[in-house]
């Protein structure tokens, strides 16, 4: 039972982080420009096509630093040529213009890397295990994950509260204009967070696509987690979205690993319902089996309590 | 009901009655209002005496549920300007509750024309939309998106755990034939279900069409371009939102329970993340703004995804790209196009344009041109390869790996772009002489 805890502690931490370190863009982007970029998830799976093939070509490392540069390259033009022009018309426009763009961007990946997963392998420097609890090994690559997760946040921490971009960057979520009037480019800071964010959700991309199965249909898998975790954390503000993937991710993790179902929980009354019931099948199904819809049920407990989200305080 | 006046056409009937007898206004206006009904009505009811192949009537059958299930998806976006990404719910409900349905009175060996059975699914939606709007409508604009995500997502999952319900990956499956006939029609062959369809079709759109004139629709409205005001002239934006999720639950469920009727089948799928991202994608290619704008888009993009699968494997992708050109360039959709040519065609101006935009065909043909030989080009060399160096496109054969088809891509391109440049000053002058002679005329723009 404590090796259980314990894996799972550390296994939930690990993607509740890599959760965060998409949350956190998708949070800086909303916070500034007032848009939910729908296409976020996908800079993540082109961050993982991408650091795929620089890996074939060059190895792990290069890929580790080049795909995010490159997937933030792409989320600044994204931004400056689509997004910019949309402004306009308003914020559905930009939502849907962002949705447009997740479609189409999944539809490039499958053309250029096909349907089927490719072979996005662990680096052979990190393909050991870190150590043994109890009797199951724990892999080091997955301890590199989470090192370079809190590398990234505590970076992105120190530079938001104590550098002076940072500063204007705060300034101007709040006061755009007035950051404006004081001689800064704003239009051009929107741009760098953008592709800062793209950028991010590139590394995350990268990290996790040797762990986790590299695919087309990753972006639709973990999308909308990820809105689910902005949601709940409270849309706009960076704490809550870190506490709410670290929740989400425990949840999951936990959840996953554990077998019990309602009949194990009452196995002592006697009563069974009918196997071909719809109570049958509620009271046959596993912890696991929900684990999936675990976030969802999370997101309505939550909305139906605190409409803003745990820490939120502004309404869309 | 004492609104604002939002539109002058709401309040000219009336201001108008103080003057004129109220017996000579009505007669005209009457007709007039239900001529475009009758026309489609006659035109739904004669279609199949030209289009009577196997093939046309299922395109038409799908039709009909797409126009449907997109003109419910409008009551939300476009008249209510709340944007769903889960609508796909309500539609795989109300499938799954028709099929249940038939089942069941097959069972018990129970008559019930099967006409009705849509109500069963309209239902079953209302039912649902009534649960989770009451949760996903108390926020509004990007949150109440993620949550319809979210919602989506939740009844997509629990269909594979609640297996006797949803009947797991499979489905569940019927047959409509067996519930008995109503005046020797038993609904077998393609052509009596497409009736059935196209019945429903126009009546859902009648009713619809009639919701967006009451006070409701109205206030729908207003709660769209101002929740601050409606609040402070005694509505509730969240109720409002609320009731008009619902209907429009209603009538997704009305649309999912004829799929289920046509198919005879209801599955997963249904559920899926693409069945509510095409009634997006399809309701804003047509148009939010207006009301027949989620009916152009319905039909063209049944017909495109069933005719452009034939031509190419990537439709998907010119797809999302033409999704992406309206949002950017044409946020009215098709419908909004059409619409800013209404004022000139009134005024018997509008040929004073024609040329100008016959002149913008070849250029633009040609960007499109050399688009898409790239993208089919790069298809060819990344997912086709085995299938040997030379692919046909346009009717020439050529060898992808090569420079020169990408030389003429490109100089497809340039050129194109280069035309266009210069014939869109002509294009801009021509709308704007247009539209001054359509002002002249008196014509309200």
């Amino acid at each position: 039972m404590a090796e259980l805890v314990l894996i799972s502690t550390l296994n939930g931490i690990n993607f509740g982080l890599l959760l965060f370190l998409m949350a956190s863009g998708l949070t800086l982007i909303f916070s500034m420009m007032g848009v939910l970029n729908f296409a976020h998830a996908s800079f993540y799976m082109l961050g993982a096509f991408i650091g795929y093939q620089i890996s074939r070509w060059a190895g792990f490392w290069p890929a580790l630093i080049i795909a995010p540069i490159l997937v933030g390259c792409i989320g600044a033009l994204v931004e400056r040529f689509g997004l910019r022009n949309v402004h306009k018309n308003g914020h559905v426009a930009e939502l849907l213009f962002t949705f447009g763009l997740a479609f189409v961007m999944e539809e490039v990946v499958q053309i250029i890397w096909g349907k089927s997963p490719v072979d996005f392998r662990v680096p052979p420097v990190l393909d050991f295990s870190a150590f043994t609890v109890f009797a199951t090994n724990y892999p080091a690559y997955k301890l590199f994950m989470l090192t370079v997760s809190i590398l990234i946040f505590a970076g992105l921490f120190l530079m938001l509260t104590k550098s002076r971009i940072g500063l204007i960057v705060q300034a101007a979520l709040t006061h755009p204009h007035m950051v404006a009037h004081l001689g800064h480019n704003v239009p051009l800071i929107f741009m760098m967070v953008f592709g800062v964010g793209a950028a991010l959700a590139g590394i995350a991309g990268v990290i996790a696509g040797p762990a986790l199965v590299t695919q087309a249909s990753m972006a639709a898998l973990l999308g909308p987690i990820l809105f689910v975790v902005v949601v709940v954390g409270g849309l706009g503000s960076l704490q809550g979205a870190l506490i709410a993937s670290l929740l989400i991710g425990l949840v999951q993790t936990f959840a996953i690993s554990s077998n019990f179902s309602l009949s194990d929980l009452f196995a002592g009354s006697g009563f069974s319902p009918a196997p071909k019931t719809i109570l049958g099948d509620l009271w046959r199904v596993t912890i696991a089996q929900v684990a999936p819809i675990i976030p969802y049920m999370m997101l309505m407990l939550v909305l139906i309590l605190k409409p803003t989200g745990l820490l939120g305080n502004r309404d869309s | 009901m004492s609104v604002p006046p939002v539109s002058s056409t709401a309040s000219s009937p009336a201001t108008t009655a103080v003057t004129q007898p109220m017996v000579t206004l009505a007669a005209p206006s009457r007709l007039k209002t239900w001529m475009p009904w009758l026309v489609s009505a006659a035109i739904l009811l004669l279609l199949p005496i030209r289009l009577n192949s196997g093939t046309a009537l299922t395109v038409m059958s799908l039709m009909g549920i797409a126009i449907i299930f997109s003109l419910s998806y409008n009551l939300l976006l476009g008249q209510t300007g709340m944007m769903s990404f889960g609508h796909a719910v309500y539609y795989g409900l109300g499938a799954y509750f028709v099929v249940h349905a038939i089942n069941a009175l097959i069972a018990a060996k129970v008559g019930m024309p099967l006409p009705l059975l849509p109500l069963v699914g309209g239902f079953a939606g209302l039912a649902f939309a009534l649960i989770f709007g009451w949760v996903s409508t108390k926020r509004s604009g990007t949150a109440f998106a993620m949550i319809s995500l979210g919602l989506a997502e939740l009844v997509g999952s629990s269909s594979l755990i609640l297996r006797t319900f949803f009947g797991g990956e499979e489905g569940v499956s019927t047959n409509r034939t067996q519930l008995g006939k109503l005046l020797d029609v038993n609904f077998g062959p393609q052509i009596q279900v497409y009736y059935l369809i196209a019945g429903w079709c126009l009546l859902s759109a009648l009713a619809m069409f009639a919701l967006t004139k009451t006070p409701l629709g109205r206030m729908c409205n207003a709660v769209r371009e101002n929740p601050e005001r409606a609040q402070f002239i005694g509505y509730n934006p969240q109720i409002v939102r609320y009731i008009a999720f619902c209907i429009s639950g209603f009538f997704a469920g009305v649309a999912g329970g004829l799929a289920a009727i046509n198919f005879e089948l209801a599955n997963a799928n249904l559920f899926s993340a693409a069945n509510s991202g095409n009634v997006l994608l399809a309701t804003f290619i047509g148009g939010v703004g207006s009301f027949s704008g989620p009916i152009i888009g319905a039909i063209l993009v049944s017909y495109l995804q069933i005719m452009l699968s034939d031509f190419t494997e990537v439709w998907q992708l010119y797809f999302g790209l033409m999704f992406i050109a309206v949002v950017m360039f044409a946020p009215g959709g098709i419908a909004g196009l059409l619409q800013m040519h209404r004022p000139m065609w009134k005024a018997g101006v509008l040929g004073q344009v024609v040329p100008s935009y016959l002149a913008a065909i070849i250029p633009s043909a040609m960007i499109l041109a050399g688009l898409a030989l790239i993208v089919e080009m790069t298809v060819h060399l990344c997912v086709k390869h085995n299938e040997g160096g030379v692919m046909k496109m346009f009717g020439f054969a050529f060898n992808p790996a090569t420079l020169p088809p990408w030389g003429v891509a490109l100089a497809l391109i340039a050129v194109g772009v280069g035309i266009f440049r210069f014939v869109s000053p002509m294009m801009s002058d021509a709308w704007d002489t247009a539209r001054t002679r359509a002002r002249e005329k008196g014509v309200v723009i």
